[in-house]
């Protein structure tokens, strides 16, 4: 079976400097992978490429059986991203915002899924308030429901758990999880481990735009994360 | 779906959103709006316009109103898309670049117009000169809409750079002059009567204009947001 | 660094003899016009001037275009060079023309439809600049240099049409600014073979200041590689 995700030799430069360095990833249906690294390792930059936002300089990238940048629009519409920025609309209230954006997707069926999504994200009472209205962890849970709104076969999540606080950061677990149950292809970069331990099923380390080391979830002992990422950062020196 | 009503239908629902948050906060619209007032005071002022002298300026005074108010609007339109973040999630969407540009392009053009709807009944009434004749209407018609498409592009690169502020009306005013001379022109001559066969002319330019500047957009709108 | 092409040198040369060609047929060769007097001599330059410019703007649309499709920084340097001498001949262009306008005209500036397209051309040039300044990353900064050279660029022909429209409608009162009327003369022989070999000469110039720029362009961007390596050592 062809991998969801498949990279090779992918090199992005910003002017002359390097942000990624020949980088080679794939991940396959169900796989749930967590990026670590510290910053500036090109973290963000791969999840950015992934989700078709910037061309990379060179090499190959496929997401969904669809080549980046060629096929871009048919990849975008198998793909979810949460990126730092919520990404939604201040003077439309959360279930519009919904609502334009399964437009955009063109959604079946909109109203019921908006709906579903919603309880989900734990947002279903504030429905029809104006999102300039909500605390910042409102917003991310809301931007949350957003990425998943057209289930994606692909979810993308930048530092998702930042701005969360302990109750919504379960919550997004707990919806990483079901999403991940279906088969889905998570890719999630972080540099909370604890958090990444509990939740992936593999963690790649990315440093200075290389994977140094990549291993899956039951290689690694439940509290020997920490000790295999600063294993994989002292080896590449 | 065919991918044509796809995108149309994108391009609805895009142009939908911004006008339906612009209603609720009307933001743009009111400080256009009072910003079109003041320039015509400022004008009255500085011109000490005098009723004989008034009709040949008519045409000018409105549209440096009008280009003005117009930056001022499309400035507002790509920062806050900027600033949210959400010009990503637009760029997330499965549908072509160009559609982002051409909802951006109506929306701010509906929302130059509704302005231009208020601004026009008062200019008549404070200076007891019809400008609503069919002529003239045309004219803002397709002096708004060229100064929009030309305006969108120019500002969604405006809004990506250090000087964002201050760099929109710098890039924007030096190629709208064709389209601003036309108009000047075209409205003038409405207002003096003349016969259409001289209008003509600045009627054709002012569509050519519209026509190149469209088609020069969706060519290069890719460009702009790709990084 | 790499040593300056034979090429280059060899076009220098024939730039620094041919400006100094025209120069001297300029003076020596071309007849002093009756009507006008020696300040018509200012005439081989300005138009030369004028032509290099527009060529110049014309050349930076062309290879932001080509930039936009290949993306290689090659052609944003060239692009760059080329709105860069369009505004250093234009300015040339605009000031010779004040000389002879001055006793000709009776005036330093008129709003003349020629005049007016080259002012704005100007200040759309300058406001490519503007926009460059304020893009701290290199490719966006070509890009969007790219698309704005190429709307300027269109939006030259169309300023000059309108503005040539909007004084054929509207007679001029005040002055003649018709450049056809006041000021115009016919060529005697001698004075075409000197506009032709000014404006060959002028060419020529503005492909050897077009690569020198280029040149400069690269090396700046090797200077710049071979500092973050510096800067990359010192971090290690």
């Amino acid at each position: 079976m062809e991998p969801v995700i498949q990279v090779s030799r992918l090199v992005k430069r910003y002017g002359i400097k390097p942000a990624l360095r020949g980088v080679d990833f794939s991940a396959r249906a169900g796989e749930f992978v967590a990026v670590l690294g510290p910053n500036g390792a090109g973290k963000t930059t791969f999840l950015r490429i992934l989700a078709s936002l910037v061309k990379a300089s060179s090499g190959n990238i496929r997401v969904a059986g669809y080549s980046l940048p060629r096929q871009a629009a048919e990849a975008r519409l198998r793909l979810g991203m949460l990126g730092h920025q919520p990404m939604l609309y201040g003077d439309l209230t959360a279930a519009e915002n919904l609502l334009f954006f399964a437009r955009l997707y063109n959604l079946p069926d909109a109203g019921k899924r908006i709906e579903t999504v919603l309880d989900q994200v734990g947002l279903l009472r504030q429905r029809n308030d104006l999102v300039r209205t909500f605390s910042r962890g409102m917003q991310q849970r809301l931007a949350i429901g957003r990425a998943v709104l057209h289930n994606p076969q692909v979810l993308l999540l930048d530092e998702p758990h930042t701005g969360l606080d302990q109750e919504a950061c379960e919550m997004l677990d707990a919806l990483l999880r079901q999403v991940a149950s279906q088969q889905r292809t998570i890719v999630l970069t972080t540099h909370d481990l604890a958090r990444a331990a509990a939740l992936a099923s593999r963690f790649d380390v990315l440093s200075h735009g290389k994977f140094l080391a990549s291993t899956a979830a039951d290689q690694v002992p439940p509290d020997g994360i920490l000790a295999f990422y600063r294993q994989a950062l002292e080896a590449a020196r | 779906m065919s991918p044509l009503r796809l995108y149309l239908r994108a391009i609805a629902a895009m142009t939908a959103k911004d006008l339906k948050a612009e209603w609720r906060s009307r933001e743009m619209f009111s400080a256009m709006l009072v910003f079109g007032l003041l320039v015509i005071f400022i004008f009255n002022f500085a011109l000490e316009m005098k009723p004989a002298e008034r009709g040949a300026l008519t045409g000018g005074i409105l549209w440096v109103t009008l280009a003005f108010t117009g930056t001022l609007g499309l400035n507002r339109a790509f920062a806050a898309e900027k600033d949210r973040g959400s010009l990503d999630g637009l760029l997330l969407a499965p549908v072509d670049r160009s559609a982002i540009y051409l909802s951006k392009t109506l929306s701010s053009l509906v929302i130059m117009l509704a302005t231009a709807a208020v601004l026009l009944p008062l200019y008549s009434l404070f200076y007891n000169q019809n400008l609503l004749l069919p002529g003239i209407l045309l004219v803002i018609l397709l002096g708004c809409s060229g100064y929009v498409l030309v305006g969108a592009l120019l500002a969604s690169m405006a809004v990506q750079a250090r000087t964002r502020d201050i760099l929109l009306p710098i890039l924007l005013f030096p190629v709208a002059i064709p389209l601003l001379v036309a108009a000047v022109k075209a409205t003038g001559a409405f207002l003096a009567g003349v016969n259409l066969s001289e209008i003509q002319p600045w009627l054709l330019l002012l569509a050519a204009y519209n026509l190149i500047f469209l088609a020069v957009a969706f060519m290069a709108f890719d460009y702009i947001v790709e990084e | 660094m790499d040593n300056k092409p034979k090429g280059l040198t060899l076009l220098d040369g024939l730039s620094a003899l041919g400006l100094l060609a025209a120069t001297l047929m300029v003076f020596f060769y071309a007849p002093v016009e009756a009507v006008m007097g020696p300040v018509q001599k200012v005439f081989y330059y300005h138009v030369a001037a004028g032509w290099v410019g527009m060529l110049s703007f014309l050349f930076a649309a062309f290879s932001g275009g080509i930039y936009l499709k290949r993306g290689d920084m090659k052609w944003d340097r060239l692009s760059v060079a080329g709105v860069e001498l369009g505004l250093v001949f234009s300015l040339i262009n605009v000031i010779t023309g004040a000389i002879w306008a001055r006793p000709i005209w009776n005036t330093w500036w008129t709003w003349d439809p020629r005049l007016t397209t080259v002012a704005i051309m100007l200040l759309v040039y300058a406001a490519y600049l503007m926009l460059r300044a304020g893009i701290d990353e290199a490719e966006k900064r070509a890009r969007f240099g790219a698309v704005y050279a190429i709307v300027g660029f269109i939006s030259v022909p169309l300023t000059f049409f309108s503005i040539r429209l909007s004084r054929t409608i509207h007679p001029v009162v005040i002055g003649s600014s018709d450049p056809e009327a006041l000021g115009k003369f016919n060529m005697t022989g001698p004075m075409s073979a000197t506009f032709v070999v000014s404006l060959i000469v002028f060419t020529i110039l503005f492909f050897d200041l077009l690569w020198h720029r280029y040149r400069l362009a690269k090396f700046a961007h090797q200077i710049e590689i071979a500092r973050s390596a510096d800067s990359a050592i010192e971090g290690e």
